[in-house]
């Protein structure tokens, strides 16, 4: 095929809007997996169990996904908080930090969370229609569609807050100390379970944010989660664990990635290539391209 | 007075004796073992939002029929499991049906990915295995024992795609080339064949042919890569997860080609519908029902009334438009092959379904010997003067115009894509 500006142009503009997406999709599992160890194999779910939240509030009282993102963030944040204190009690503290004996419980809180989507609101394929879904922005020959603009813009504001948050609260540092040296903190006073939690916290409540934002790009159905779980562990690997800025740029080089090998090589090959750059990065960088 | 009262109590005793006979044959049926018919469902997982609905079609025959006295005077017992729409776990699943529940009767889950991997165990035991929705399975097995529901007709494949093609070939300016897109799936992989057979059928230069994976979120670069080939035609085989995405797509990119559509899973799913609203306009899509005056099959209405009254309950596809109609069906030509034969020796109730031609609330069927529909009839609607998100304007004819087969048409296709999206 004949590479036109044209076609470049919008496949690199598409492939930012993606990784836009996915970046907010993956910051979760920066925190979580990235700085606080814990391979919670649960996200996706968490994401599809936001974006079922989103649709409830539509339905019942006719919130925007973008409003919705903000009311649910709360129930998210105590949701996190519970989840880490049950699995710190049954699984960190007997383990002494092996955070694979964890993994099974993060398993079951996967079923048990799809499961209860499906008895709560059936199998059936759910969505949210807004104004601005079947709108798009005409830049010249670019065209950037709201459903993928809108979730991009607020994912990586969200993300930049979140690296403001960390680099200059007292929060943000403890969950950053936290990742280093939970002993050394806790000599200073503070207890590390507490932070943990709180970012475990933090952590899902950006997965009840990127469910909000899924709403919009497409509809999901309670298994939907599945197809994103290498995504999300990719992209957090490719930037470095645990490194914000990282997880935004890896997001993006995934994202454009899949949006040009589509567009000049056939869509089949996108994965390949993703996680071929993957490959290359672990081979001669294991700590991510952005990691230290 | 002698002679009355001897009549009237042979009279009672003739009533107490026709009675307790009567009771007697209940009771007798009731004493009967349950007919037991297994199949694993996917009931979680992707194909879930069409299992539960095929499941809950099923279970409206299974209460009719017990109602009436079951089968073989035997009530009829559902054992099923959900295999999680993962073809793993289908073969475990038939062989406990079969040698653990010791069922007397095997169908399929939904889905040919789900079929496939039942059908060895279905053949070493010799049973009769009606399929719900398999394209092509028994391409690979042919074993006399199968039995399909979607209506593709005896070439499946070509077929299910062909339709698609006869309905684009109407187009005013006649298409000369196209563009084949479809999902890395077993049922993608198989239409896409049939697609290309056809396409070399009318002489239709393919001039785009790839696969996409099922993790693809954003589908514009996929169309724009299509429109920069500029075919006429642009046919795509997805699922019901990918379909939203592609029409949204061509919408934003606004793809310029003469018709637009495919086999397009997902499109006659009220949920797909109320999504996607007046971006289904000029869409030419794949539906098994549609609320047009030419679908008149007998029974259909009165099932579906029955069918949507429990849907919202069960949190399932209200209209229940796409599989519900055919899993009932399944059940129907299952039931009148076992009344008509009498047992369920398997060879025999094979045998008996080659032979006849079944009336169905999905229309009158009748099996080929590769066991698919003998004459198929996938449908082709292009989506016309959809307004708004309503599901309930698709209850009444207009919104899907049959262009394809010709014996249901009622309308006819408008074309380019642009004009009719409008």
């Amino acid at each position: 095929m004949d590479i036109s500006l044209d076609l470049l142009f919008n496949a690199i503009v598409s492939g930012i809007l993606l990784g836009g997406f996915y970046a907010a999709m993956s910051l979760g599992i920066s925190i979580s997996f990235g700085m606080l160890d814990i391979v919670n194999i649960a996200h996706p779910v968490m994401i599809i169990l936001g974006a079922y939240l989103t649709w409830w509030l539509n339905e019942s009282f006719g919130f925007d996904p973008i409003l919705s993102a903000v009311v649910m963030a709360p129930f998210f944040f105590v949701l996190g908080f519970i989840i880490y204190r049950i699995y710190y009690d049954r699984f960190e503290k007997n383990a002494g930090g092996d955070s694979l004996r964890g993994l099974a419980f993060f398993f079951g809180v996967l079923f048990i969370v799809e499961m209860i989507l499906i008895l709560l609101f059936g199998v059936d394929y759910r969505n949210v229609n807004t104004g601005y879904t079947d709108v798009s922005l005409k830049l010249g020959f670019v065209s950037l569609p709201y459903r993928l603009l809108i979730p991009c813009v607020l994912s990586v504001s969200l993300l930049l807050l979140i690296r403001e948050i960390f680099r200059r609260t007292y929060f943000g540092r403890a969950v950053s100390a936290v990742a280093q040296d939970p002993l050394a903190l806790q000599l200073m006073g503070v207890n590390p379970v507490k932070v943990k939690g709180y970012a475990f916290g933090l952590s899902l409540m950006i997965a009840g944010f990127s469910g909000a934002m899924l709403m919009i790009i497409q509809s999901v159905q309670p298994a939907a989660g599945r197809d994103y779980i290498g995504l999300v562990f990719a992209v957090c690997v490719l930037g470095g664990m645990g490194n914000l800025m990282g997880t935004l740029f890896a997001a993006m080089i995934l994202g454009i990635a899949e949006s040009m090998t589509s567009t000049f090589a056939g869509p089949s090959w996108a994965p390949a290539v993703s996680f071929g750059l993957l490959l290359l990065t672990l081979a001669f960088r294991p700590q991510g391209i952005f990691g230290k | 007075m002698f002679v009355s009262n001897i009549r009237r109590r042979l009279f009672v005793t003739a009533i107490a004796l026709m009675a307790t006979l009567g009771v007697a044959t209940v009771s007798m049926a009731q004493n009967k073992p349950a007919l037991k018919i297994g199949f694993g469902m996917g009931l979680t997982g992707g194909m879930a939002a069409n299992g539960k609905a095929a499941l809950v079609a099923m279970e409206i025959w299974r209460e009719e029929t017990n109602k009436k006295g079951g089968l073989l005077g035997r009530q009829v017992e559902f054992v099923y499991y959900d295999d999680q729409s993962n073809p793993s776990l289908v073969p475990g699943i038939y062989t406990k049906l079969l040698d653990i529940d010791k069922v007397d009767l095997i169908i399929s889950g939904y889905g040919t990915n789900l079929i496939a991997p039942a059908m060895p165990i279905a053949m070493q035991r010799n049973m009769m295995f009606l399929t719900l929705f398999g394209t092509n399975v028994n391409a690979k097995f042919n074993y006399p024992g199968y039995f399909q529901m979607m209506p593709n007709g005896k070439e499946p494949a070509v077929g299910l795609a062909g339709g698609f093609f006869d309905a684009a070939m109407t187009a005013k300016n006649k298409p000369t080339s196209v563009a084949i897109i479809g999902g890395d799936n077993e049922f993608a992989a198989m239409t896409i064949e049939g697609a290309r057979v056809v396409a070399k059928k009318y002489n239709l230069k393919v001039v785009y042919d790839k696969t996409y994976p099922p993790s693809t979120t954003d589908y514009t670069p996929i169309l724009r890569a299509v429109q920069a080939t500029n075919p006429d035609v642009v046919f795509f085989a997805s699922y019901p997860n990918e379909t939203p995405g592609i029409i949204r797509a061509a919408r934003e990119i606004g793809l310029k080609t003469e018709v637009f559509g495919g086999t397009m899973i997902g499109l006659g799913f009220a949920a797909v519908k109320k999504q996607l609203g007046p971006l289904l306009n000029g869409v030419l899509g794949y539906e098994l029902y549609a609320a047009e005056k030419t679908v008149n099959f007998p029974g259909i209405d009165a099932f579906l009334k029955i069918y949507q009254s429990r849907a919202e309950k069960e949190g399932v596809d209200p209209l229940g438009y796409y599989l519900p109609p055919y899993a009932y069906a399944q059940m129907e030509i299952l039931g009148q092959a076992v009344e008509k034969v009498g047992s369920i020796d398997q060879k025999k109730l094979i045998d008996y379904i080659h032979a006849t031609s079944f009336k169905t609330v999905a229309g009158d069927i009748k099996f080929a010997a590769n066991g698919e529909w003998e004459v198929g009839r996938p449908m082709y609607v292009q989506y016309r003067g959809v307004k708004g998100n309503d599901i309930d304007q698709f209850r009444k004819p207009g919104p899907s115009a049959i262009i394809s087969p010709k014996s249901l048409q009622s309308g006819e296709l408008i074309t380019p894509y642009q004009e009719a999206s409008k």
